[in-house]
């Protein structure tokens, strides 16, 4: 589109990129961006290179501070601190309505006296193009919605799904450099979130728009994100694909907000070549767990452990043998179609277990009755904070 | 079931019959005036329905509407009435407009501003209007800042011109274009203005073609609830407003009570009226409609 633009390659070094040499600059990049409401920091220093082409989701609680990184990318907020740099171009002091950016509200925001076709026309009318042009893009892009049968509409004529599709139609009409989409599916029901999710990504690759979304909702960032990044307190804890944010969280707030996690602390007692052993008090076990990082003995560390990597056996039974393994009783079952959700006490402490139904487990198992909890070393993940 | 229905057969009921009896009744025996002629007697005016040769019999005048059709000094009156009353609702929207606006936008201080609107209201609408005088008149306090300033050698006339009425009815009406205005300005959403910067807009278009457009409903509320007094105004014109052309309000007050014509002055009053009808019906179809939208 405008791909001949002169490349400010004078940046300001920061300490984060200070002697790395990056081969091409990011598309979008965020240096030390920071927002503070009095004594509040919304946003604390972040710092994020995202390229060109790519769905971004920022995934975190309210509060984490999201919403007000997406609000400084719209131009919605001015940043305390800290620069925005899309394709080239310094956007901290640019205002919203000179951004090649556009912002797909959470509440869709559409003009509600006017009809669809006017929605979408907006943007391009404050462009002052000429009408056909105008005419042809909106057509084109409600096609691509599929909303074309629908142009003479008001929005509140229109079902939740179909205003989300004039919503993004109405932002994506611009061809903006960089769309922002603000929790695109949280008005949404289930079934149709599903769907939605899929157009979505299938309307991204199609145009190649750039895509950050913010989003609260973990199923909707790994379904959505080519990689993700998620926030607490302001900072971008980690940032990685879904998968890996997934198989090995970098810290226990990740590994809780992401998916169901067992967590267990213990005591190094044992570090050797890549697998250390763990002392537990509470469940009281030994855990030997693979572990690259650096630890010693007597660090205190955590363990991860996805309930799905665990086994579940009755308690006489002998089956292969696993590096770890813990006895406990069933105290419930929840059955969800396609696995079931156990919780086993071991001693005090409460384990999450999810069987898949085909595997048939379950159909020795019942309330109360003792088994055996037992997983390879593979399965958690040591963390260290 | 019943009791809901009995319910709303009250709601719906207890105004109903006010506005039977003390609106529609008295309209009625307005326009039954209307049609009859002026005569010394008690009531002053000649009965309608009259026995002759034991048969009832109804006489319609309508020579008090054809009196009011060919005498020029009461289609002045008329013009100028809503002439007065359009340059002071159009001004009322010129000053309240920005006014709410910034009531709507005015954060914590919203409630104090609104409350600063409605508290001359606390005092007696004759006595603020009396102020006026004291304001506006040839040795009144106006006069004599700018005169001792030295900006003016010899007092200006203001008082009983077209300025001192626009002034009175723009400073008693104005709360009556800001409260309705505001009502409508605070409800808009504010991710509206955002997405309309967000899509290109700059600050004076995103409010030429969202804020305005939405506040329609408000502007016509605000205007109609302005227009419609302003057109029988009596007090303003008669204590501020000019001597040599006189609003209808008066018009009809002196035929009353000076002249003692009813069935003039009940002419005069239901032409009003009709004239009225028009803008009445437009303030219903604008609210008809924002109740749809919602």
């Amino acid at each position: 589109m405008d791909g001949v633009q002169d490349r400010d390659l004078t940046v300001p070094m920061v300490e984060s990129r200070s002697q790395e040499a990056i081969p091409e600059p990011a598309y979008l990049r965020l240096e030390g961006l920071s927002k503070r409401f009095g004594e509040f920091v919304a946003v604390d220093a972040v710092s994020l290179e995202i390229a060109r082409g790519e769905i971004f989701c920022l995934l975190g609680g309210s509060g984490s501070g999201k919403t007000t990184l997406l609000r400084m990318l719209a131009g919605f907020e001015r940043p305390s601190a800290g620069r925005i740099w899309l394709d080239g171009q310094d956007l901290s002091a640019v205002a919203p309505h000179d951004r090649p950016v556009n912002m797909m509200f959470q509440s869709y925001a559409l003009f509600p006296h006017m009809s669809v076709e006017k929605n979408v026309a907006f943007g391009l009318e404050q462009e002052r193009l000429p009408r056909q042009e105008i005419r042809a893009r909106v057509a084109e892009m409600l096609e691509i919605v599929q909303m074309s049968r629908y142009t003479g509409r008001r929005p509140h004529q229109l079902s939740g799904g179909q205003r989300q599709r004039v919503a993004l139609a109405r932002a994506l009409v611009k061809r903006p450099k960089l769309l922002l989409l603000d929790e695109p599916l949280a008005a949404l029901d289930r079934k149709l979130r599903e769907r939605t999710q899929f157009e979505l990504l299938n309307i991204q690759q199609r145009l190649g728009v750039t895509f950050i979304v913010v989003t609260h909702d973990q199923d909707e960032a790994m379904t959505l994100a080519t990689r993700m990044g998620v926030m607490d307190h302001g900072r971008i804890v980690q940032v990685g694909a879904p998968a890996q944010i997934y198989e090995s969280p970098a810290n226990r707030f990740v590994a809780d907000f992401i998916g169901s996690v067992n967590l267990i602390e213990g005591r190094v007692t044992e570090a050797g070549s890549g697998t250390v052993l763990i002392r537990s008090e509470a469940p009281a076990c030994a855990i030997r767990a693979v572990c690259t990082l650096p630890c010693t003995i007597d660090d205190t560390v955590w363990v991860a452990l996805r309930p799905e990597r665990i086994q579940l056996q009755q308690a006489q039974h002998e089956g292969a043998a696993v590096e770890n393994g813990l006895s406990g009783r069933v105290r419930d079952i929840a059955y969800m179609g396609d696995v079931s959700i156990c919780l086993v006490e071991a001693g005090a402490t409460l384990m999450r277990v999810t069987v898949p139904n085909s595997s048939g487990v379950l159909a020795h198992i019942a309330r109360h009755d003792e088994v055996r909890l037992g997983w390879n070393a593979s399965a958690p993940v040591v963390l260290l904070k | 079931m019943g009791g809901s229905n009995r319910a709303r057969r009250w709601v719906v009921g207890v105004p109903t019959l006010w506005l039977v009896l003390l609106f529609l009744i008295p309209f009625l025996v307005v326009l039954k005036i209307s049609f009859s002629v002026a005569r010394l007697s008690i009531p002053p005016y000649a009965p309608l329905l009259v026995l002759r040769h034991g048969w009832p019999m109804l006489k319609v005048h309508l020579s008090s509407y054809a009196y009011l059709l060919t005498n020029p000094l009461y289609l002045r009156s008329y013009l100028y009435s809503l002439q007065v009353a359009a340059i002071c609702t159009v001004l009322c929207l010129l000053i309240g407009y920005p006014m709410a606006y910034a009531i709507a936008h005015a954060g914590a201080w919203r409630n104090v501003l609104l409350m600063l609107i409605v508290l001359p209201f606390w005092t007696s609408f004759l006595l603020r209007v009396y102020a006026w005088i004291g304001l506006l008149q040839n040795n009144g306090l106006i006069n004599h800042v700018l005169i001792s300033l030295g900006l003016i050698s010899h007092p200006l006339v203001m008082l009983q011109t077209d300025f001192s009425l626009y002034v009175g009815i723009v400073y008693s009406y104005l709360p009556f274009m800001i409260l309705p205005l505001y009502s409508n300005l605070e409800k808009h959403d504010p991710a509206l203005l955002e997405a309309a910067s967000d899509l290109g807009a700059r600050p004076f278009a995103a409010f030429l073609r969202i804020t305005l457009p939405q506040s329609l409903p408000g502007i016509a509320a605000g205007s109609l609830l302005v227009f419609i007094p302003a057109v029988g105004e009596y007090v303003i014109p008669t204590l501020l407003g000019r001597t040599d052309q006189i609003m209808i309000g008066r018009v009809l007050s002196n035929e009353f009570f000076e002249n003692r014509n009813w069935p003039l002055a009940s002419a005069v009053a239901v032409v009003v009226l009709l004239m009225l009808v028009v803008p009445i019906v437009l303030l219903q179809r604008v609210e008809r409609r924002e109740l749809e939208a919602e």
